[in-house]
């Protein structure tokens, strides 16, 4: 066809604007960028939009210090769920045993710590190892063996909300050790006494944010290193201002109350550490590629049942950190911790773009998805809303989110 | 007593940020079989599309009219009552239901909602009689082939009482036996008053059955033209490419042809789920450096089978059989073993085997060879892109850029993405399944001269294809399958149509 088609434009599905005889002007540039990044930002929009909704209906409490840390640790171990789920789901699967799990890992932790006398540093280690067992024990049946995950993990959320009850044998254990507990509900050390200003929290802001600023510059130049189209200057300048400024503000509303809570350092790191190995990892490429299309992946090489050992493996120590968190939280073990929390992780990851059919989503946007969800929540129970119309409110967003989704998105095809 | 049974005028559709058809006209006549042909993106589905009334009045401009009355179909249902029935490319049965299910779906045979099985299943015995499919109505569908499936098809366009049958490639599947049982059918409906449109790229079989040729190109009516001694093949194609295509093969440099670079020997391989059937039995096979060769074979002789087999054995159960790269035994018994050991398989299936439809094009193309651009497994995205950008450029990969989902590419386009990644292996091997499938002539071109580089560049090229002329046209040497035994061994030289074939129908020894 080279030799005949002289513009390349003729190609109708491969360049859709390629027609249009003048450069894009700023206002095309500005809508083809909020197009292509919809899924993205759509989600960080309605998740600000809620923010600022409730801050108006509570009055300003929402946004207090004391509530906002209080979110971070209501939902740091369905945050953390959130995380494995969404790469769970981007891999094709779902794993619905992710609450027992947690509640059994609870219950582990209480058996292993409190009455055996375990430390806690080596009874969590024990813990976490045992989260990834479980998920090889699941993985295995849904790898090698050809399972549904479905069937594997409600199984599994049978089988480990049973064991939880047999451990406990009805009863809770508490207190939990005061390690533990502080995990869940402690800060990062006070240095010096009454500051107007938590400054440990005031520093670690300062140098997340600097690292941030450095991390995109640098990401910038080897772009232009490399010879790729990059936003103009002054939109690059605009979004390291705006980085900066809502790190700040968060620093600093952190600082004023108690400083950075421990679960949201974890957190923090966790999401990072988690959306490298997703983006800029061969593995995270690999199992973006077995949910995508399966069959092509094995034959470009791709050990799908190794990768989909290693997501479920990967998913029972999330599940096992999210257990430990919960039980430092409520400073007990107890048999019906866990409850439902896989249906609030899956919710997140739905909410924050990913698709049932894998292959797509990302760990970002889990994050966002849970804080939704988790601001839903908070502020609908500040307002005094009962625990009834909050669930029915939490599904109708389920519903719209995805549906706001697939609308896109059929737009988007054809 | 010709007169017209449909006539659309100035059909424009537009999406968004392109048209796909402008201004197109098209006349079809009553009793006629009409064909219309195009190169892939040329805009023959969506004018059918418009026909039938997936896109409804509105979404476009212009007019149609089906016998003498003004249409404006609000969709499928509304089409089909006016006398229209579209068959596409993708087969749209429901696997796990009879035929005779499936014939009356959405269009039951029932009485307030009460389906009357006696008059279902005789009425459906009569329209397979009428599309000559011999099985029984009660038959699933998931277990007849896709020969028959698309008899099924046409069967419950005619329970609707069709004038118009329109086929979107309809032999695109099939075999040799069932495209000429499906074409002999579709001249015998013209006998029953049926009029046909059929959209194909194959001419030899528009030029066997068609009265009347229209050719689309980038969306616009380009002629009408009537079959007849004088019209050749050549002459549709230079109407769909624009230009004369007096070599449809790219010549043939004089090639150093080496030492054997790849063979397998004495292979075979098990049905995985029948497994007294031998679906590739004791084949042995030599590729040398250098050397491009094919393997014919109709439906079912286990081409694909064995050359899956061979790369990772990915089909079936393995029996016994060695791999060579030159005098040295490989291993495949994985994927990666034999990416490892410089084998590449681009398969016939890009859809569902080759590509995931999600990724971009940079992705697709890295996926087999990530290691090799990542350093302690962190993918450096930078030179990704720089890999992606150099195929793009050598390939001529038609895309925005190479974060363009390939999903959206032509399928030309697709298959240049199919081969970027398995040449960034950088194999010694390569296999491939019908590497032009689907694909428009000038874009066929493309890809034999990239093919013919290969070879230039001392690669052993394995050629699979059911395209006899293809083979013919690009192949040093040839060999023939059937039944999943090598029946023959032809050399360029000698290789014409007629003694494959002979080859390819040959018996079990």
């Amino acid at each position: 066809m080279t030799t005949t088609v002289e513009q390349p434009s003729q190609t109708p599905e491969a360049q859709p604007q390629s027609n249009k005889p003048t450069p894009p002007g700023l206002r095309q540039r500005v809508s083809s960028f909020l197009v292509s990044h919809i899924r993205q930002s759509g989600m960080v929009v309605a998740l600000a939009a809620i923010v600022l909704l409730f801050q108006v209906w509570t009055g300003g409490i929402l946004l207090k210090p004391l509530n906002v840390t209080n979110i971070i640790q209501q939902n740091g171990y369905i945050l953390v769920l959130a995380i494995g789920m969404v790469i769970v789901i981007i891999s094709g699967h779902i794993d619905l045993s992710v609450g027992s799990i947690a509640g059994f890992i609870g219950a582990m932790s209480g058996v292993l710590m409190v009455r055996n006398d375990m430390p806690w540093l080596l009874g969590v280690a024990v813990c976490v190892g045992i989260g990834a067992l479980i998920g090889a024990w699941q993985g295995f049946w849904i790898a090698y063996v050809g399972i549904p995950s479905f069937i594997v993990t409600l199984g599994g959320m049978l089988v480990f909300r049973g064991a939880t009850q047999y451990l406990l044998e009805g009863q809770s254990i508490a207190p939990m050790p005061h390690g533990l507990e502080q995990v869940s509900s402690g800060f990062l050390p006070e240095l010096g006494a009454n500051a107007v200003y938590h400054w440990p929290t005031v520093i670690l802001g300062a140098v997340v944010t600097v690292a941030a600023v450095v991390v995109q510059v640098r990401r910038r130049r080897s772009q232009i290193r490399y010879g790729q189209e990059v936003s103009s200057t002054a939109v690059f300048v605009a979004k390291c201002v705006a980085i900066i400024a809502s790190l700040a503000a968060f620093t600093l509303l952190l600082a004023s109350y108690r400083g950075v809570p421990i679960v949201g350092i974890i957190l923090v790191v966790l999401t990072i550490v988690y959306a490298f190995v997703m983006r800029n990892t061969v593995l995270g490429r690999q199992v973006y590629a077995v949910g995508g299309n399966s069959a092509a992946a094995r034959l470009s090489g791709v050990r799908n049942q190794r990768v989909t050992l290693l997501v479920f493996v990967n998913m029972g120590i999330l599940a096992a950190v999210a257990g430990l968190l919960f039980a430092a939280r409520l400073n007990s073990a107890t048999p019906q911790a866990g409850l439902n929390f896989e249906l609030e992780a899956i919710a997140a990851a739905f909410i924050g773009g990913a698709s049932s059919s894998g292959g797509v989503g990302t760990v970002f946007g889990a994050i966002v998805g849970g804080l939704v969800l988790g601001v839903l929540n908070n502020g609908m129970s500040i307002l005094g809303i009962g625990s009834d119309v909050q669930q029915v409110i939490k599904g109708l967003v389920l519903l719209a989110a995805v549906g706001f989704d697939v609308y896109n998105r059929r737009k988007g095809g054809r | 007593m010709t007169s017209t049974l449909l006539e659309m005028r100035g059909i424009t559709k537009r999406f968004p940020g392109v048209t796909a058809l402008s201004d197109v006209d098209l006349t079809v006549k009553a009793g006629a079989i009409h064909a219309i042909c195009g190169e892939n993106g040329a805009g023959k589905s969506t004018l059918m599309k418009i026909l039938s009334g997936v896109y409804p009045h509105g979404d476009y401009d212009g007019e149609i009219r089906f016998d003498d009355q003004v249409c404006e179909f609000k969709g499928i249902r509304s089409s089909e009552r006016a006398g229209i029935a579209i068959i596409h490319q993708e087969l749209a049965l429901v696997p796990y239901l009879s035929i005779a299910e499936n014939v009356f779906l959405g269009n039951e045979l029932s009485r307030r909602g009460v389906i009357g099985w006696d008059k279902t299943l005789i009425e459906a015995q009569a329209l397979l009689d009428r599309v000559g499919l011999r099985e029984s109505p009660q038959t699933r569908v998931a277990d007849i082939g896709v020969g028959k499936q698309q008899l099924v098809e046409i069967a419950k366009a005619l329970s609707k009482k069709v004038r118009l049958l329109i086929l979107d490639e309809p032999t695109a599947a099939l075999n040799d036996s069932d495209s000429r049982h499906l074409l002999d059918l579709i001249v015998d409906l013209r006998k029953q008053g049926i009029t046909s449109i059929i959209i194909s790229h194959k001419l030899n079989e528009v030029m066997q059955v068609a009265d009347t040729i229209t050719i689309l190109r980038d969306g616009h009516t380009i002629e009408t033209m009537t079959v007849n001694d004088e019209l050749s093949e050549d002459r549709i194609v230079r109407g769909m490419v624009g230009r004369d295509l007096t070599h449809r093969f790219p010549p043939r440099p004089q090639r150093d042809i080496g030492e054997v670079a790849f063979a397998v020997s004495n292979w075979t391989v098990l049905h995985p789920i029948d497994q007294h059937r031998k679906v590739v039995d004791d084949v042995s096979l030599q590729v040398r450096a250098g050397e491009i060769v094919g393997i014919a074979g109709l439906m079912g002789a286990g081409r694909t089978e064995l050359a899956l087999s061979v790369f990772g054995r990915s089909y079936g159960k393995y029996v016994s059989g060695k791999v060579f790269k030159g005098e040295k035994e490989i291993s495949t018994r994985t994927v990666s073993d034999a990416i490892r050991n410089g084998i590449a398989y681009a398969t016939e299936d890009r859809k569902h085997l080759g590509l995931n439809l999600m990724d971009s094009i940079a992705e697709s193309i890295t996926l087999p060879s990530l290691r090799k651009i990542s350093k302690r497994w962190v993918v450096n995205q930078h030179e990704e892109s720089g890999v992606a950008e150099r195929f793009r450029a050598s390939m001529r990969i038609k895309a925005s850029s190479v974060s363009a989902v390939t999903g959206k590419l032509s399928g030309g386009n697709q298959q240049k993405v199919v081969l970027s990644k398995w040449l960034f292996t950088d194999p010694d091997v390569l296999i491939l399944d019908e590497p032009t499938r689907g694909i428009d002539v000038g874009a066929k071109y493309e890809i034999y001269t990239i093919i013919n580089e290969l070879a230039a560049r001392g690669k052993a090229v394995l050629v699979i294809s059911s395209e006899l002329p293809e083979l013919i046209g690009i192949c040093d040497r040839i060999y023939a399958l059937s039944q999943g035994q090598l029946t023959g061994e032809v050399a360029q030289a000698d290789a014409t149509q007629e003694t494959l074939m002979r080859y390819m129908m040959k018996g079990r020894a």
